[in-house]
Protein backbone atom coordinates (compact mmCIF):
# COMPACT_ATOMS: atom_id res chain seq x y z
CA UNK A 1 0.00 0.00 0.00
CA UNK A 2 1.43 3.37 -0.99
CA UNK A 3 1.65 5.99 1.55
CA UNK A 4 1.14 9.02 0.56
CA UNK A 5 1.14 12.45 2.18
CA UNK A 6 -2.07 14.43 1.56
CA UNK A 7 -1.35 17.79 0.27
CA UNK A 8 -3.36 21.17 0.21
CA UNK A 9 -3.01 23.78 -2.75
CA UNK A 10 -4.35 26.90 -2.92
CA UNK A 11 -7.06 27.73 -5.23
CA UNK A 12 -7.12 31.21 -5.87
CA UNK A 13 -6.18 32.41 -9.66
CA UNK A 14 -7.21 30.46 -12.79
CA UNK A 15 -4.08 28.76 -13.41
CA UNK A 16 -4.54 27.32 -9.82
CA UNK A 17 -7.07 25.08 -11.49
CA UNK A 18 -5.08 24.16 -14.08
CA UNK A 19 -1.86 23.29 -10.96
CA UNK A 20 -5.14 20.88 -8.85
CA UNK A 21 -5.86 19.22 -12.28
CA UNK A 22 -1.88 18.19 -12.73
CA UNK A 23 -1.51 17.44 -9.44
CA UNK A 24 -4.63 15.02 -9.17
CA UNK A 25 -3.82 13.29 -12.46
CA UNK A 26 -0.27 12.97 -10.78
CA UNK A 27 -2.14 11.42 -8.22
CA UNK A 28 -4.24 8.74 -9.58
CA UNK A 29 -1.52 7.70 -11.70
CA UNK A 30 0.47 7.30 -8.62
CA UNK A 31 -2.68 4.92 -7.61
CA UNK A 32 -3.15 2.78 -10.56
CA UNK A 33 -5.86 4.42 -11.35
CA UNK A 34 -7.68 3.50 -14.87
CA UNK A 35 -7.67 6.07 -17.58
CA UNK A 36 -11.57 6.52 -17.54
CA UNK A 37 -11.14 7.10 -13.44
CA UNK A 38 -8.51 9.59 -13.86
CA UNK A 39 -10.14 11.55 -16.33
CA UNK A 40 -13.23 11.58 -14.19
CA UNK A 41 -11.62 12.36 -11.18
CA UNK A 42 -9.67 14.98 -13.16
CA UNK A 43 -12.60 16.40 -14.95
CA UNK A 44 -14.84 16.62 -11.35
CA UNK A 45 -11.51 18.34 -9.81
CA UNK A 46 -11.41 21.26 -12.80
CA UNK A 47 -15.23 22.29 -12.27
CA UNK A 48 -15.30 21.97 -8.27
CA UNK A 49 -11.41 24.45 -8.43
CA UNK A 50 -13.81 26.73 -10.84
CA UNK A 51 -16.77 27.13 -8.75
CA UNK A 52 -14.25 27.80 -5.51
CA UNK A 53 -12.91 30.69 -7.48
CA UNK A 54 -15.93 31.42 -9.08
CA UNK A 55 -18.32 31.78 -6.33
CA UNK A 56 -16.14 31.06 -3.32
CA UNK A 57 -14.03 33.89 -4.15
CA UNK A 58 -10.60 31.63 -3.48
CA UNK A 59 -9.90 28.67 -1.19
CA UNK A 60 -8.07 25.45 -1.19
CA UNK A 61 -8.23 21.50 -2.40
CA UNK A 62 -7.06 18.92 0.01
CA UNK A 63 -6.17 15.85 -1.51
CA UNK A 64 -6.38 12.60 0.76
CA UNK A 65 -6.03 8.56 0.58
CA UNK A 66 -8.68 6.86 2.34
CA UNK A 67 -8.76 3.29 3.01
CA UNK A 68 -11.59 1.90 4.36
CA UNK A 69 -12.87 -1.75 4.43
CA UNK A 70 -9.90 -3.19 2.38
CA UNK A 71 -10.21 -0.56 -0.83
CA UNK A 72 -8.71 2.68 -1.24
CA UNK A 73 -9.56 5.81 -2.93
CA UNK A 74 -8.67 9.20 -3.48
CA UNK A 75 -10.62 12.16 -1.53
CA UNK A 76 -10.59 15.63 -2.75
CA UNK A 77 -11.77 18.54 -0.66
CA UNK A 78 -12.60 21.97 -1.95
CA UNK A 79 -12.80 24.47 1.15
CA UNK A 80 -13.90 28.23 0.42
CA UNK A 81 -15.02 30.98 2.69
CA UNK A 82 -16.86 32.73 0.53
CA UNK A 83 -21.28 33.68 0.67
CA UNK A 84 -21.82 29.77 0.85
CA UNK A 85 -25.02 28.46 -1.14
CA UNK A 86 -28.02 29.01 0.04
CA UNK A 87 -30.31 26.50 -1.66
CA UNK A 88 -28.28 23.49 -1.80
CA UNK A 89 -30.98 20.81 -3.66
CA UNK A 90 -31.28 24.03 -6.45
CA UNK A 91 -27.49 24.12 -6.41
CA UNK A 92 -27.26 20.62 -7.26
CA UNK A 93 -29.65 20.74 -10.30
CA UNK A 94 -28.22 20.95 -13.65
CA UNK A 95 -28.57 24.29 -15.40
CA UNK A 96 -28.87 26.13 -12.30
CA UNK A 97 -26.38 29.12 -11.66
CA UNK A 98 -25.96 32.52 -10.22
CA UNK A 99 -22.82 32.82 -12.58
CA UNK A 100 -22.47 33.00 -15.82
CA UNK A 101 -21.55 29.48 -16.31
CA UNK A 102 -23.83 26.36 -17.67
CA UNK A 103 -24.89 25.47 -14.30
CA UNK A 104 -23.24 21.80 -14.92
CA UNK A 105 -20.32 22.05 -12.19
CA UNK A 106 -22.09 20.66 -8.65
CA UNK A 107 -24.52 18.24 -10.39
CA UNK A 108 -21.94 16.90 -13.05
CA UNK A 109 -19.28 16.77 -10.28
CA UNK A 110 -21.56 14.71 -8.55
CA UNK A 111 -22.30 11.93 -11.39
CA UNK A 112 -18.39 11.82 -12.15
CA UNK A 113 -16.88 10.79 -8.56
CA UNK A 114 -18.49 7.66 -6.08
CA UNK A 115 -19.23 9.85 -2.59
CA UNK A 116 -20.30 13.40 -3.00
CA UNK A 117 -20.78 15.33 0.27
CA UNK A 118 -21.13 19.36 0.59
CA UNK A 119 -21.82 21.67 3.36
CA UNK A 120 -22.55 24.83 2.80
CA UNK A 121 -23.34 27.97 5.29
CA UNK A 122 -24.20 31.15 4.24
CA UNK A 123 -21.73 34.20 4.71
CA UNK A 124 -19.71 31.13 5.92
CA UNK A 125 -18.62 29.45 3.38
CA UNK A 126 -18.61 26.33 1.20
CA UNK A 127 -17.03 22.76 1.70
CA UNK A 128 -17.26 20.02 -1.21
CA UNK A 129 -15.74 16.53 -0.79
CA UNK A 130 -15.64 14.31 -3.10
CA UNK A 131 -14.27 10.57 -3.13
CA UNK A 132 -13.17 8.18 -5.77
CA UNK A 133 -12.57 4.35 -5.10
CA UNK A 134 -10.09 1.64 -6.24
CA UNK B 1 2.08 34.05 -22.59
CA UNK B 2 1.97 30.79 -24.77
CA UNK B 3 -0.77 30.90 -27.73
CA UNK B 4 -2.38 28.01 -29.80
CA UNK B 5 -1.11 28.38 -33.21
CA UNK B 6 -3.86 28.75 -35.80
CA UNK B 7 -2.49 27.06 -39.14
CA UNK B 8 -4.16 28.40 -42.82
CA UNK B 9 -4.58 25.50 -45.21
CA UNK B 10 -6.25 26.74 -48.34
CA UNK B 11 -9.81 27.75 -47.04
CA UNK B 12 -9.61 25.93 -43.42
CA UNK B 13 -7.85 26.90 -40.88
CA UNK B 14 -6.28 23.61 -38.26
CA UNK B 15 -5.96 24.60 -34.61
CA UNK B 16 -4.51 21.57 -32.83
CA UNK B 17 -4.58 21.90 -28.76
CA UNK B 18 -1.89 19.88 -27.61
CA UNK B 19 -1.51 21.74 -24.20
CA UNK B 20 -3.84 21.37 -21.12
CA UNK B 21 -5.28 24.69 -21.27
CA UNK B 22 -5.71 27.21 -18.39
CA UNK B 23 -8.91 29.24 -18.77
CA UNK B 24 -7.14 32.35 -20.31
CA UNK B 25 -5.59 30.67 -23.22
CA UNK B 26 -8.65 29.01 -23.74
CA UNK B 27 -10.56 32.85 -24.18
CA UNK B 28 -7.01 34.21 -26.11
CA UNK B 29 -7.92 30.96 -28.65
CA UNK B 30 -11.21 31.52 -29.06
CA UNK B 31 -10.54 35.86 -30.32
CA UNK B 32 -7.64 34.43 -32.41
CA UNK B 33 -9.60 32.19 -34.33
CA UNK B 34 -12.54 34.44 -34.73
CA UNK B 35 -10.12 37.35 -36.00
CA UNK B 36 -8.38 34.82 -38.23
CA UNK B 37 -11.86 33.20 -39.83
CA UNK B 38 -12.70 37.30 -40.89
CA UNK B 39 -8.90 38.19 -41.80
CA UNK B 40 -8.16 34.53 -43.71
CA UNK B 41 -11.65 34.66 -45.19
CA UNK B 42 -11.66 30.82 -43.81
CA UNK B 43 -14.44 28.72 -44.53
CA UNK B 44 -13.78 25.84 -42.23
CA UNK B 45 -12.36 25.53 -38.81
CA UNK B 46 -10.92 22.13 -37.72
CA UNK B 47 -10.17 21.59 -34.02
CA UNK B 48 -7.84 18.54 -33.24
CA UNK B 49 -8.18 17.92 -29.47
CA UNK B 50 -6.63 14.34 -29.86
CA UNK B 51 -4.00 15.91 -27.33
CA UNK B 52 -6.19 16.73 -24.81
CA UNK B 53 -6.75 14.22 -21.85
CA UNK B 54 -9.42 16.48 -20.23
CA UNK B 55 -12.37 18.55 -21.30
CA UNK B 56 -14.34 20.20 -18.84
CA UNK B 57 -17.56 22.61 -19.11
CA UNK B 58 -15.19 25.48 -19.43
CA UNK B 59 -13.70 23.71 -22.29
CA UNK B 60 -16.82 22.36 -24.01
CA UNK B 61 -18.37 26.02 -23.52
CA UNK B 62 -15.59 27.24 -25.20
CA UNK B 63 -15.68 24.79 -27.91
CA UNK B 64 -19.63 25.48 -28.52
CA UNK B 65 -18.96 29.15 -28.75
CA UNK B 66 -16.10 28.52 -31.17
CA UNK B 67 -18.58 26.72 -33.56
CA UNK B 68 -21.66 29.07 -33.03
CA UNK B 69 -19.70 32.36 -33.76
CA UNK B 70 -17.74 30.67 -37.07
CA UNK B 71 -20.99 29.63 -38.00
CA UNK B 72 -22.20 33.63 -37.70
CA UNK B 73 -19.05 34.54 -39.70
CA UNK B 74 -19.95 31.63 -42.61
CA UNK B 75 -17.27 29.08 -41.18
CA UNK B 76 -18.52 25.65 -40.43
CA UNK B 77 -16.48 24.24 -37.29
CA UNK B 78 -15.34 20.07 -36.90
CA UNK B 79 -14.18 19.23 -33.68
CA UNK B 80 -11.63 15.90 -34.16
CA UNK B 81 -9.77 13.37 -32.39
CA UNK B 82 -11.56 13.21 -28.93
CA UNK B 83 -10.51 10.16 -26.87
CA UNK B 84 -12.90 7.37 -25.50
CA UNK B 85 -12.17 8.61 -21.85
CA UNK B 86 -12.92 12.31 -22.87
CA UNK B 87 -16.39 11.23 -24.72
CA UNK B 88 -17.28 9.25 -21.53
CA UNK B 89 -16.85 11.84 -18.97
CA UNK B 90 -18.73 14.54 -21.10
CA UNK B 91 -21.55 12.38 -21.49
CA UNK B 92 -21.43 11.78 -17.81
CA UNK B 93 -20.87 15.54 -16.87
CA UNK B 94 -23.89 16.39 -18.92
CA UNK B 95 -22.13 18.71 -20.96
CA UNK B 96 -24.37 19.93 -24.33
CA UNK B 97 -22.43 19.20 -27.42
CA UNK B 98 -24.93 18.53 -29.68
CA UNK B 99 -24.09 21.79 -31.96
CA UNK B 100 -20.51 20.90 -32.40
CA UNK B 101 -19.77 18.28 -35.28
CA UNK B 102 -17.35 16.03 -34.75
CA UNK B 103 -14.98 13.16 -36.71
CA UNK B 104 -12.65 10.48 -35.76
CA UNK B 105 -9.43 12.31 -37.12
CA UNK B 106 -8.23 15.12 -38.75
CA UNK B 107 -8.45 13.57 -42.29
CA UNK B 108 -12.07 12.20 -41.79
CA UNK B 109 -12.98 15.84 -40.09
CA UNK B 110 -11.65 17.63 -43.93
CA UNK B 111 -13.77 15.21 -45.78
CA UNK B 112 -16.70 15.93 -43.39
CA UNK B 113 -15.73 20.06 -43.85
CA UNK B 114 -15.49 19.72 -47.20
CA UNK B 115 -18.91 18.07 -47.62
CA UNK B 116 -20.40 20.97 -44.91
CA UNK B 117 -18.90 23.88 -46.78
CA UNK B 118 -20.29 22.80 -50.02
CA UNK B 119 -23.59 22.38 -48.73
CA UNK B 120 -23.55 26.08 -47.05
CA UNK B 121 -22.16 27.16 -50.49
CA UNK B 122 -25.20 25.76 -52.25
CA UNK B 123 -27.47 27.80 -49.84
CA UNK B 124 -28.67 25.10 -47.83
CA UNK B 125 -26.06 25.94 -44.10
CA UNK B 126 -25.76 23.04 -41.84
CA UNK C 1 5.48 -16.71 26.04
CA UNK C 2 8.54 -14.10 25.61
CA UNK C 3 11.90 -15.35 24.88
CA UNK C 4 11.75 -19.20 25.32
CA UNK C 5 14.37 -21.45 24.73
CA UNK C 6 12.31 -24.16 23.33
CA UNK C 7 13.61 -27.79 22.13
CA UNK C 8 11.55 -27.79 18.65
CA UNK C 9 14.85 -26.84 16.26
CA UNK C 10 16.31 -29.88 18.28
CA UNK C 11 14.12 -32.32 17.41
CA UNK C 12 13.29 -30.97 14.12
CA UNK C 13 16.95 -31.24 12.96
CA UNK C 14 17.64 -34.38 14.40
CA UNK C 15 14.40 -36.36 12.91
CA UNK C 16 14.06 -33.94 9.55
CA UNK C 17 14.67 -37.31 7.75
CA UNK C 18 11.81 -39.53 9.99
CA UNK C 19 9.23 -36.46 10.08
CA UNK C 20 9.44 -36.08 6.22
CA UNK C 21 9.02 -39.76 6.06
CA UNK C 22 6.22 -39.47 8.44
CA UNK C 23 4.35 -36.19 7.14
CA UNK C 24 4.52 -37.47 3.90
CA UNK C 25 2.69 -40.59 5.10
CA UNK C 26 -0.17 -38.68 6.43
CA UNK C 27 -0.48 -36.52 3.84
CA UNK C 28 -0.74 -39.24 1.28
CA UNK C 29 -2.97 -41.38 3.59
CA UNK C 30 -5.43 -38.33 4.22
CA UNK C 31 -8.53 -37.85 2.50
CA UNK C 32 -7.74 -34.89 1.26
CA UNK C 33 -5.22 -35.89 -0.53
CA UNK C 34 -5.73 -35.10 -4.34
CA UNK C 35 -3.43 -37.46 -6.59
CA UNK C 36 -5.17 -35.89 -9.62
CA UNK C 37 -3.67 -32.47 -8.75
CA UNK C 38 -0.52 -33.55 -7.35
CA UNK C 39 1.75 -36.49 -7.68
CA UNK C 40 3.90 -37.99 -5.08
CA UNK C 41 7.00 -36.70 -5.82
CA UNK C 42 6.04 -32.55 -6.37
CA UNK C 43 4.49 -32.89 -2.90
CA UNK C 44 7.26 -34.88 -1.29
CA UNK C 45 9.83 -32.00 -2.89
CA UNK C 46 7.17 -29.16 -1.52
CA UNK C 47 7.39 -30.69 1.97
CA UNK C 48 11.15 -31.10 1.97
CA UNK C 49 11.20 -27.53 0.71
CA UNK C 50 9.29 -26.23 3.56
CA UNK C 51 10.91 -28.90 6.00
CA UNK C 52 14.00 -27.02 5.27
CA UNK C 53 12.61 -23.28 5.45
CA UNK C 54 10.85 -24.06 8.57
CA UNK C 55 13.97 -25.24 10.17
CA UNK C 56 16.37 -22.50 9.02
CA UNK C 57 13.69 -20.22 10.33
CA UNK C 58 13.54 -21.59 13.79
CA UNK C 59 17.78 -21.56 13.97
CA UNK C 60 16.98 -18.17 15.02
CA UNK C 61 15.44 -18.91 18.14
CA UNK C 62 12.33 -17.31 17.87
CA UNK C 63 9.13 -19.82 16.97
CA UNK C 64 6.55 -17.97 18.39
CA UNK C 65 6.25 -14.47 16.01
CA UNK C 66 6.47 -15.65 12.54
CA UNK C 67 5.68 -12.00 11.72
CA UNK C 68 9.67 -11.56 12.58
CA UNK C 69 11.93 -11.12 9.16
CA UNK C 70 13.35 -14.62 9.81
CA UNK C 71 9.88 -16.70 9.10
CA UNK C 72 9.66 -14.47 5.78
CA UNK C 73 10.93 -17.30 3.31
CA UNK C 74 8.48 -19.95 5.31
CA UNK C 75 5.23 -17.37 4.40
CA UNK C 76 6.87 -16.30 1.23
CA UNK C 77 6.82 -20.28 0.25
CA UNK C 78 3.01 -20.82 1.95
CA UNK C 79 1.69 -17.55 -0.49
CA UNK C 80 3.64 -18.96 -3.51
CA UNK C 81 2.35 -22.81 -2.24
CA UNK C 82 -1.49 -22.00 -1.51
CA UNK C 83 -1.84 -19.48 -4.50
CA UNK C 84 -0.96 -22.35 -6.63
CA UNK C 85 -3.46 -24.67 -5.03
CA UNK C 86 -6.21 -22.46 -5.40
CA UNK C 87 -5.11 -21.61 -8.96
CA UNK C 88 -4.96 -25.78 -9.43
CA UNK C 89 -8.21 -25.99 -8.14
CA UNK C 90 -7.65 -27.54 -4.26
CA UNK C 91 -10.61 -26.74 -1.53
CA UNK C 92 -9.44 -24.84 1.84
CA UNK C 93 -9.38 -27.99 3.55
CA UNK C 94 -6.87 -29.95 1.39
CA UNK C 95 -4.85 -26.48 1.20
CA UNK C 96 -4.82 -26.36 5.22
CA UNK C 97 -4.55 -30.28 5.47
CA UNK C 98 -1.01 -29.69 4.21
CA UNK C 99 0.50 -27.53 7.16
CA UNK C 100 -1.97 -29.10 9.93
CA UNK C 101 -0.98 -33.02 8.95
CA UNK C 102 3.09 -32.05 9.72
CA UNK C 103 1.58 -31.90 13.71
CA UNK C 104 1.27 -35.65 14.17
CA UNK C 105 4.60 -36.51 13.11
CA UNK C 106 6.08 -33.61 14.94
CA UNK C 107 4.48 -34.87 18.20
CA UNK C 108 5.13 -38.37 17.69
CA UNK C 109 9.06 -37.09 17.53
CA UNK C 110 8.66 -35.29 20.77
CA UNK C 111 6.71 -37.43 22.65
CA UNK C 112 10.21 -40.36 22.10
CA UNK C 113 12.38 -37.87 22.89
CA UNK C 114 10.95 -36.25 26.10
CA UNK C 115 8.47 -38.88 26.94
CA UNK C 116 9.27 -39.09 30.76
CA UNK C 117 9.47 -35.33 31.08
CA UNK C 118 5.13 -34.47 31.07
CA UNK C 119 5.69 -30.81 31.95
CA UNK C 120 8.20 -30.15 28.97
CA UNK C 121 6.64 -32.28 26.90
CA UNK C 122 3.39 -30.27 27.24
CA UNK C 123 5.08 -27.26 26.81
CA UNK C 124 6.68 -28.44 23.43
CA UNK C 125 3.64 -29.50 22.42
CA UNK C 126 1.84 -26.06 22.88
CA UNK C 127 4.20 -24.06 21.48
CA UNK C 128 4.73 -26.56 18.21
CA UNK C 129 1.18 -26.23 18.02
CA UNK C 130 0.76 -22.03 18.13
CA UNK C 131 3.21 -22.36 15.52
CA UNK C 132 1.74 -24.61 13.13
CA UNK C 133 -1.65 -23.21 14.27
CA UNK C 134 -0.34 -19.74 12.51
CA UNK C 135 1.22 -21.09 9.77
CA UNK C 136 -1.79 -22.78 9.03
CA UNK C 137 -3.98 -19.85 9.21
CA UNK C 138 -1.89 -17.90 7.40
CA UNK C 139 -1.85 -20.43 4.36
CA UNK C 140 -5.39 -20.69 4.53
CA UNK C 141 -6.18 -16.85 4.38
CA UNK C 142 -3.75 -16.68 1.40
CA UNK C 143 -5.73 -19.24 -0.26
CA UNK C 144 -8.66 -17.56 0.26
CA UNK C 145 -7.34 -14.33 -1.36
CA UNK C 146 -5.84 -15.90 -4.43
CA UNK C 147 -9.56 -17.43 -4.83
CA UNK C 148 -11.08 -14.08 -4.54
CA UNK C 149 -8.92 -12.66 -6.60
CA UNK C 150 -9.64 -15.42 -9.07
CA UNK C 151 -13.36 -14.83 -8.99
CA UNK C 152 -12.81 -10.74 -9.49
CA UNK C 153 -10.92 -11.63 -12.34
CA UNK C 154 -13.28 -13.97 -13.78
CA UNK C 155 -15.83 -11.73 -13.09
CA UNK C 156 -14.31 -9.10 -15.14
CA UNK C 157 -13.28 -11.31 -18.26
CA UNK C 158 -17.08 -12.12 -18.44
CA UNK C 159 -18.28 -8.64 -18.58
CA UNK C 160 -15.55 -8.43 -21.33
CA UNK C 161 -16.72 -11.78 -23.07
CA UNK C 162 -20.24 -10.76 -22.82
CA UNK C 163 -19.44 -7.79 -24.89
CA UNK C 164 -17.29 -8.47 -28.28
CA UNK C 165 -17.63 -5.66 -31.12
CA UNK C 166 -16.72 -7.37 -34.44
CA UNK C 167 -15.91 -5.47 -37.38
CA UNK C 168 -17.98 -5.89 -39.97
CA UNK C 169 -16.86 -3.92 -42.86
CA UNK C 170 -14.29 -1.14 -43.44
CA UNK C 171 -15.19 1.09 -40.81
CA UNK C 172 -18.85 -1.05 -39.81
CA UNK C 173 -18.77 -2.04 -36.32
CA UNK C 174 -21.34 -4.39 -34.67
CA UNK C 175 -22.06 -4.70 -30.90
CA UNK C 176 -24.19 -7.40 -30.28
CA UNK C 177 -25.59 -7.10 -26.64
CA UNK C 178 -26.69 -9.74 -24.28
CA UNK C 179 -28.42 -9.95 -21.49
CA UNK C 180 -28.95 -6.43 -19.38
CA UNK C 181 -27.30 -3.31 -19.39
CA UNK C 182 -26.91 -2.26 -16.28
CA UNK C 183 -24.21 0.74 -15.25
CA UNK C 184 -21.07 -1.31 -14.49
CA UNK C 185 -21.89 -3.22 -18.11
CA UNK C 186 -22.65 0.18 -19.51
CA UNK C 187 -18.88 1.48 -18.79
CA UNK C 188 -17.14 -1.80 -20.07
CA UNK C 189 -19.66 -1.71 -23.04
CA UNK C 190 -18.69 2.06 -23.78
CA UNK C 191 -15.39 1.88 -23.06
CA UNK C 192 -14.91 -1.53 -25.54
CA UNK C 193 -16.72 0.46 -28.31
CA UNK C 194 -15.18 3.55 -28.37
CA UNK C 195 -11.92 1.96 -27.92
CA UNK C 196 -13.03 0.12 -31.29
CA UNK C 197 -13.93 2.83 -33.14
CA UNK C 198 -10.78 4.47 -32.65
CA UNK C 199 -8.30 1.33 -33.63
CA UNK C 200 -10.46 0.53 -36.13
CA UNK C 201 -11.29 3.91 -37.10
CA UNK C 202 -14.68 3.06 -38.00
CA UNK C 203 -17.21 5.65 -38.07
CA UNK C 204 -20.53 3.49 -38.31
CA UNK C 205 -21.40 1.47 -35.33
CA UNK C 206 -24.48 -0.81 -35.31
CA UNK C 207 -25.55 -2.01 -31.55
CA UNK C 208 -27.81 -5.21 -31.59
CA UNK C 209 -30.22 -5.32 -28.84
CA UNK C 210 -31.57 -8.76 -29.76
CA UNK C 211 -30.38 -10.40 -26.96
CA UNK C 212 -31.13 -8.11 -24.48
CA UNK C 213 -34.25 -9.34 -22.67
CA UNK C 214 -36.24 -5.79 -21.80
CA UNK C 215 -35.61 -2.14 -22.24
CA UNK C 216 -36.22 -0.33 -19.38
CA UNK C 217 -35.86 3.50 -18.88
CA UNK C 218 -32.07 3.19 -17.15
CA UNK C 219 -30.83 0.89 -19.96
CA UNK C 220 -32.24 3.00 -22.32
CA UNK C 221 -30.70 6.02 -20.88
CA UNK C 222 -27.67 3.61 -20.94
CA UNK C 223 -27.50 3.41 -24.88
CA UNK C 224 -28.47 6.98 -25.02
CA UNK C 225 -25.12 7.46 -23.15
CA UNK C 226 -23.25 5.15 -25.29
CA UNK C 227 -24.33 6.46 -28.40
CA UNK C 228 -23.82 10.07 -27.25
CA UNK C 229 -20.06 9.18 -26.67
CA UNK C 230 -19.09 7.80 -29.61
CA UNK C 231 -21.08 10.95 -31.33
CA UNK C 232 -18.76 13.16 -29.67
CA UNK C 233 -15.87 11.10 -31.24
CA UNK C 234 -17.52 11.44 -34.90
CA UNK C 235 -18.49 7.65 -35.01
CA UNK C 236 -22.42 7.47 -36.05
CA UNK C 237 -24.66 4.59 -33.63
CA UNK C 238 -27.33 2.50 -34.97
CA UNK C 239 -29.75 0.63 -33.03
CA UNK C 240 -31.12 -2.58 -33.81
CA UNK C 241 -32.60 -5.69 -33.04
CA UNK C 242 -35.68 -4.16 -31.30
CA UNK C 243 -38.23 -7.13 -31.25
CA UNK C 244 -42.01 -5.89 -31.31
CA UNK C 245 -42.43 -7.27 -27.96
CA UNK C 246 -39.49 -4.90 -26.75
CA UNK C 247 -41.04 -2.16 -28.83
CA UNK C 248 -44.24 -2.23 -27.09
CA UNK C 249 -43.06 -2.09 -23.64
CA UNK C 250 -40.55 0.92 -24.86
CA UNK C 251 -44.01 2.32 -25.67
CA UNK C 252 -46.08 1.39 -22.73
CA UNK C 253 -43.17 3.02 -20.15
CA UNK C 254 -43.04 5.76 -22.24
CA UNK C 255 -39.06 5.07 -23.37
CA UNK C 256 -37.72 6.88 -26.34
CA UNK C 257 -34.40 7.16 -28.07
CA UNK C 258 -34.15 10.17 -29.14
CA UNK C 259 -33.30 10.91 -32.56
CA UNK C 260 -30.94 7.80 -32.51
CA UNK C 261 -31.33 5.72 -35.54
CA UNK C 262 -33.29 2.59 -34.59
CA UNK C 263 -33.96 -0.08 -37.27
CA UNK C 264 -35.68 -3.70 -36.25
CA UNK C 265 -33.50 -6.09 -37.18
CA UNK C 266 -29.54 -6.63 -37.91
CA UNK C 267 -29.98 -6.39 -42.00
CA UNK C 268 -31.76 -3.02 -42.00
CA UNK C 269 -29.19 -1.83 -40.18
CA UNK C 270 -26.35 -3.01 -41.98
CA UNK C 271 -28.55 -1.16 -45.16
CA UNK C 272 -28.86 2.01 -43.87
CA UNK C 273 -24.77 1.43 -42.55
CA UNK C 274 -23.63 0.83 -46.32
CA UNK C 275 -25.90 3.76 -47.27
CA UNK C 276 -24.25 6.12 -45.21
CA UNK C 277 -20.92 5.10 -46.12
CA UNK C 278 -21.70 4.71 -49.70
CA UNK C 279 -20.84 1.17 -50.19
CA UNK C 280 -22.70 -0.99 -52.73
CA UNK C 281 -23.02 -4.39 -52.23
CA UNK C 282 -24.10 -6.50 -55.33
Amino acid sequence: MSQKEPETIEIKISEDILRARQSVRTCMVDLGFSLIDQTKMVTAASELARNTIDYGKGGTMRIEYPAEEGRTGIRLIFLDHGPGIADIQQALKDGFTTGSGLGLGLGGSKRLVNDFEIRSEPDKGTQVTVTRWR
Amino acid sequence: MDKIPILKLGNILLVTIQIDMHDQLAIALQDDLTARIVSAHAKGVLIDISSLEMVDSFIGRMLGNIAAMSQALGAQTVVVGMRPAVAITIVELGLPMENIQTALNVERGVEKLQRAMEKYEKGTPR
Amino acid sequence: MTKQKSRLIEIFEKYEQEILEDWMREQIASITYRKDLLTEAGLRKQSAELMGLIITASRSGNVTDISAPEWKPVLDFLAATSKTRAAQGFTTQETATFIFSLKQPVFARMKLELGTNAVALAEEIWIATVLLDKLGLFTAETYQKSREDIIRRQQMELLELSTPVIKIWEGILVLPLIGTLDDARTQVVMENLLQNVVDTNSSIAIIDITGVPAVDTLVAQNLIKTVSAARLMGAHCIISGIRPQIAQTMVHLGVEFGDVVTKASLADALKYAFQQAGITVT
